[in-house]
């Protein structure tokens, strides 16, 4: 066990560095990062030059990456343009990201996982066609569109909730946009478990927990749910990074000051170190979420061992 | 091509898996001549998977029902003016935001623009962003993941961590780091986005299929008779290995036109004077409390054509691979 997890800590460092190093080149090369800093007009030639010098843009490119790497090591993800230190953005930003987060996993986890058993162990019945074609239409609405409908019906017409969410962003004002960030996983997550019980439904393990004669909930719970759930854990877990990284369109569309509004402005104003900082923290985010999933396997299938 | 139709003879009993399932589970229920352990038709001719999954398809509504949608879809993609006489340009901002008219059933958009037909135009734009990102991601991902699944070692493991990198970038963000700076007005850039963030999809799947088929006793036999790789590859590995990536890169191209409005939406995907959908919904989204029916429209489209693809993929996976039923 321990040497699997250093064995992967390992294989994580390539990734890493090559993700990191595509965002750092995408940005630095795609933009010109201190066009921003002149607002509308174009930079006179000096200031452009002193401008470059003090971020330390006058270097090559792989040499920015080196030292800003080796910043970001120290703890120092560098300033913004603004003069904000990019830390302090990500200190507010990040948890209203993961309470975001969180929510959207809890309604994968609790309507993705019960409507999937359910329709899985009624298979062809109505309840899985109505479900079925439910999840469909789901994943075929974009989530921009779900979002601002819901938003419109729930927030504008009906008052049920407040159209955008404050700053706090308490978990209560996040039930809404989580529900729409979830969305489309919510429906892969149903349909995943779906198959997957409709599949070990009829395992022999299966029909010897009914013929020894236990209660239907717990051959379900124990034995059918516990073994149907390895792919939709791997869904689940590669999922996180995607909703923090996904939530750029929620959190634009509910006015969330999350890590998507702040990347979003970043982009915009061309504001080098807040993307890469933040995408810097989603990557590894990613990484070590998929390293979780790896080893939950063991916990819900204890034949698979790591050596 | 007699090896063509010998390695369909072994695949429908041992290749893709579960062809020779559906041969004898089927052989009870359809009029099939039963005894042909290779699934053999009342002509005697051998049945290749194709032409079972053909079979399966044309019996299943979803597949008749999505199919002739994109069929439509295709079809006023190419001669918009079949169904749609104005001109999608041309608006009148005296009319701006107006409702549901007779000669204008859907109302007219934010600039005075007649939505209706701004909505049948606009099924060129995102069909061809979907079809061309698609067909791009397929083409790469299947070559590098056959060539990855195919030669394994050195070249197979530098590119699984190649995806594993670009499979750690978030699609969306990946999208608005590199097209905020772009100024062309053409799909290209959005296109090119696509393919380069999404083939890893392909790949992974196109590897897999290979690996599966390189396995089979038939490509030892052509191995032994001395055919190059590039006869087994192209000849014996590619003909079994290319239904799943079908599946994928049909529900991919429904996902795909989805992702064109997101960008658009954030403001990094297609430009006016385009005529997208994506670019009608975004356009539409502020005025979404006082003119819904301006974003309805063609998010409505959007819905309908992105559901067309995900049934027409769901469709051909249950008819190619019969397990998952």
């Amino acid at each position: 066990m321990g040497r699997y997890v250093v064995r992967r800590l390992l294989q994580m460092i390539p990734v890493f560095i090559g993700a990191t190093l595509l965002i750092f080149l995408m940005v630095n090369v795609m933009g010109d990062p201190i066009a921003g800093l002149c607002g509308e007009r174009q930079c006179d030639p000096a200031t452009a030059a002193q401008l470059k010098k003090e971020f330390g843009l006058d270097k090559p490119v792989w040499q920015q990456y080196l030292i800003y790497m080796g910043n970001v090591f120290t703890g120092d993800f560098g300033t913004a343009f603004n003069g904000q230190k990019v830390t302090e953005l990500m200190s507010t930003a990040f948890p209203v990201t993961i309470r975001l987060t969180i929510v959207a996993i809890l309604f994968e986890i609790v309507i993705g996982i019960t409507l999937g058993v359910v329709t899985g162990l009624r298979r062809g019945r109505p309840v899985d066609t109505s479900v079925l074609l439910l999840t469909l239409v789901v994943i075929s609405v974009p989530v921009f569109v779900t979002g601002l409908l819901l938003q419109l019906l729930l927030g504008v017409e009906w008052g049920w909730i407040k159209p955008s969410v404050s700053t706090e962003a308490t978990f209560g004002e996040l039930i809404v946009p989580g529900l729409v960030l979830a969305s489309v996983s919510l429906a892969y997550v149903t349909r995943l478990t779906r198959t997957s019980i409709a599949e070990n439904r009829r395992s022999d393990y299966v029909r010897t927990a009914i013929a020894k004669g236990l209660p239907w909930h717990r051959v379900v719970v124990r034995h059918l749910l516990r073994n149907s759930l390895i792919p939709v854990v791997t869904f689940i877990g590669t999922d996180i990074g995607a909703l923090m990284g996904g939530a750029i369109v929620t959190e634009r569309i509910f006015n969330i000051h999350g890590v998507g509004f702040q990347l979003y402005q970043g982009i915009l104003r061309q504001n080098t170190q807040t993307v890469v900082g933040f995408v810097t923290v989603l990557v590894l985010v990613f990484l070590v979420a998929n390293l979780l999933v790896d080893l939950l396997y063991a916990v819900l299938d204890p034949r698979i061992r790591y050596a | 091509m007699p090896e063509q139709h010998e390695s369909e003879g072994v695949v429908s009993s041992a290749g893709m898996g579960g062809a020779m399932d559906l041969a004898v589970s089927e052989a009870e229920t359809l009029e099939r001549t039963p005894g042909g352990p290779e699934g053999t038709g009342p002509a005697g001719k051998p049945r290749s998977l194709w032409s079972d999954a053909w079979r399966d398809l044309r019996r299943n509504p979803v597949f008749i029902i999505s199919g002739l949608v994109i069929l439509f879809l295709v079809v006023i993609s190419l001669w918009p003016s079949l169904i749609a006489s104005g001109n999608p340009l041309k608006c009148d901002l005296a009319k701006a935001q107006e409702g549901s008219q007779p000669g204008h059933p859907f109302g007219y958009d934010g600039q005075g623009c007649d939505v209706y037909t701004r909505t049948v135009y606009g099924t060129r734009i995102s069909i061809s962003v979907g079809v061309l990102a698609t067909a791009g991601i397929a083409l790469l991902g299947s070559v590098l993941g056959g060539l990855a699944g195919y030669f394994s070692g050195g070249y197979d493991s530098l590119m699984s961590r190649i995806t594993d990198i670009f499979f750690a970038i978030p699609v969306v963000l990946g999208g608005l780091v590199l097209l905020s700076v772009v100024t062309s007005n053409t799909i290209w850039p959005v296109i090119g986005f696509m393919v380069l963030l999404g083939w890893t999809q392909v790949y992974r799947i196109a590897r897999g299929a290979v690996i599966i088929a390189k396995q089979n006793d038939y490509v030892q036999a052509a191995r032994a008779l001395g055919a190059s790789d590039s006869r087994i590859l192209l000849r014996h590995i590619a003909p079994n290995a290319v239904a799943p990536v079908i599946v994928v890169a049909t529900i991919a191209l429904g996902t795909y036109i989805a992702l064109e409005a997101t960008l658009s939406y954030l403001g990094v995907g297609l430009k006016p004077p385009t005529v997208s959908w994506g670019i009608d919904i975004s356009a539409a989204s502020p005025y979404i409390r006082n003119a819904p029916h301006m974003l309805l429209w063609p998010a409505g489209a959007l819905a309908v054509t992105v559901l067309a693809f995900i049934m027409l993929g769901d469709a051909v996976r249950d008819a190619l691979d019969p397990k998952l039923r």
